[in-house]
């Protein structure tokens, strides 16, 4: 264990990392969700999740990321193999945070492959669940590098569907549609505008908002007041450090 | 009651170019990957192959197999991207029909119950409409209570196929297959949406073996929906296939770093059991 995260009795505790911000951050997409399934896909999002239900969401569901939902402990407390996981996802009691190789202003986000579909530059996973996600359980995103290359004015392909996307497609597709918010390594947006374009809610402490605006390739709409994101209490320090991510994988996801 | 054990030989033989093929198991997880194996054995080709893809897909896709593949994604669970796969797309090499995971389970719940097509909200208002133009959209006759709105969905056309290959833990003679891990993925269905379902197995058992210790409700497959079952051992490998055998995570990086010639003339150039020999070989000589 790295002295850090272990501070002799009566040390001040080591100053907050970026990527414990960014725990944070993905943590609070969690709270007040109730008796749902929390999907979260990368090292950031699910040490946030279990510190989501470590402390102000208790009654969240986790997977052990196969077939199995579990305690915080590891205990099985049921079954859920991928064809009833796509229950939870249709039936709504589920908020996943997903990634995106690319998301535009409106939230639409990309998966598949990079360049003309047929006849991808760059394939990647293809759609996987992110069409069904979006259009029925709050779906969130999770990017670890915030750059021009992932935050676009067009995606290649639409695979999680954004808000203009949805409401073009009708009511069908609005009616469970929402997308909660974005975290990134450099902040924290969502889609609390006129327009349902994106907004910057908040920055991570040691990031200024021209630094967010220049790592972003559309025109993003900023308040005029900017709060930042906010200081884990030494409690979520402790549970983030000691018990949920002793070894530091938060730490290779995003660096300080 | 027939017998309907085979050898993996038997089973190629029943399959063509031309084919729609489907294979279970999901990702890099229980795949019948002995049976693609046999299946690159044979100059079977022109295949369209329907498949939540793993290095079933990588392999068929790399060895020119493949001229439409139905997916949702292609990956390696541990790798996330499938390099064989994401070759050949990148060079073209097939044609893609490109679908939600939802979408595509329910395209395999409409051809098991001989259904034209499934309602599905998935798809909606994403660019999986637009790869696809053939996709059409379905409208309730029923208006919902609250908002008088008559809902316009994605009518998921039935993906039926004319065999399927799927990979057990267990299975008797007769064709009744037994899953044994956490998760039976969606292999009753590709059975089920097949007019004909062939079956490996770790191990063909007696039938009053099944339920000797393993609860009922593991026995996935009904003998009525499948043609032939063969006795594969370690025959997912090198996915996984709990609680048989985990994934053989070094020999799939192995697989995901090597030029697919190269790999296929160490270890695809003879039968099954030469393939295993090959990979036990290799195993030796990283120790």
């Amino acid at each position: 264990m790295s002295p850090a995260s272990t501070p002799a009795p009566g040390a001040p505790a080591a100053a907050v990392t970026r990527a414990e911000y960014c725990v944070i951050a993905c943590a609070e997409a969690w709270r007040d969700n109730g008796e749902v399934l929390a999907s979260p896909m990368g090292p950031i999002p699910s040490i946030g999740a279990r510190l989501a239900k470590r402390t102000f969401s208790p009654d969240l569901l986790l997977t052990d990321g196969e077939a199995m939902l579990v305690g915080l402990d590891g205990t099985p407390e049921g079954w859920l193999p991928y064809r009833q996981h796509l229950t939870m996802v249709t039936g709504g009691r589920r908020h996943v945070m997903m990634g995106a190789s690319q998301l535009d202003r409106f939230g639409n986000q990309n998966i598949s492959c990079v360049g003309d579909w047929s006849r991808p530059t760059r394939q990647l996973l293809g759609v996987r669940g992110a069409p069904v996600n979006t259009l029925n359980n709050p779906t969130s995103y999770w990017v670890p590098r915030h750059s021009p290359r992932v935050f676009v004015e067009r995606v290649d392909m639409v695979c999680g569907v954004g808000y203009d996307r949805a409401a073009a497609a009708g009511p069908s597709a609005t009616r469970f549609h929402r997308i909660p918010r974005v975290v990134s390594d450099l902040g924290v947006f969502d889609f609390a505008t006129p327009d349902h374009s994106m907004r910057l809610a908040s920055v991570h402490p040691g990031v200024t908002v021209e630094q967010v605006r220049e790592a972003t390739g559309f025109g993003l709409s900023v308040p005029d007041e900017v709060p930042r994101t906010r200081e884990p209490t030494p409690g979520e320090l402790r549970l983030i450090r000691e018990v949920i991510d002793p070894g530091g994988a938060r730490d290779r996801e995003v660096r300080s | 009651m027939s017998d309907k054990t085979m050898t993996i030989d038997e089973v190629v033989s029943r399959l063509h170019s031309g084919m729609t093929l489907g294979i279970g198991g999901w990702g890099s997880r229980r795949k019948p990957m002995a049976l693609v194996r046999a299946l690159l054995r044979t100059r079977i080709t022109d295949l369209t192959v329907v498949s939540y893809g793993g290095p079933d897909v990588g392999l068929l896709a790399a060895a020119g197999r493949i001229r439409r593949l139905v997916t949702a994604f292609t990956t390696l669970d541990s790798i996330p991207l499938e390099p064989h796969y994401r070759a050949a797309r990148e060079r073209g090499a097939f044609e893609l029909t490109e679908v939600d995971e939802a979408m595509f389970m329910w395209g395999l719940h409409a051809a098991a119950n001989r259904l034209p097509f499934l309602p599905v909200r998935a798809g909606l208002g994403s660019d999986v409409m637009r790869v696809n133009p053939g996709l059409r959209t379905v409208t309730s006759p029923y208006a919902d209570a609250s908002s008088g709105v008559r809902e316009e969905l994605v009518a998921m056309p039935a993906l039926r196929l004319d065999a399927a290959l799927v990979h057990m833990n267990r299975a008797d003679r007769l064709g009744n297959g037994q899953y044994l891990g956490p998760d039976p993925y969606f292999d009753d269905l590709f059975c089920e949406a097949a007019d004909a379902a062939y079956v490996s197995c770790e191990r063909v058992v007696d039938t009053a073996e099944l339920t000797k210790e393993a609860a009922p409700q593991t026995l996935l497959l009904k003998r009525s929906s499948v043609t032939g079952v063969v006795e594969t051992p370690n025959g997912a490998h090198f996915t996984s296939c709990a609680p048989d055998h985990g994934r053989d995570e070094p020999f799939q990086k192995l697989y995901a770093t090597t030029p697919y010639a190269e790999f296929a003339a160490r270890f695809l150039a003879g039968d099954e059991q030469a393939y295993q020999s090959a990979v036990r070989a290799w195993h030796k000589e990283q120790r």
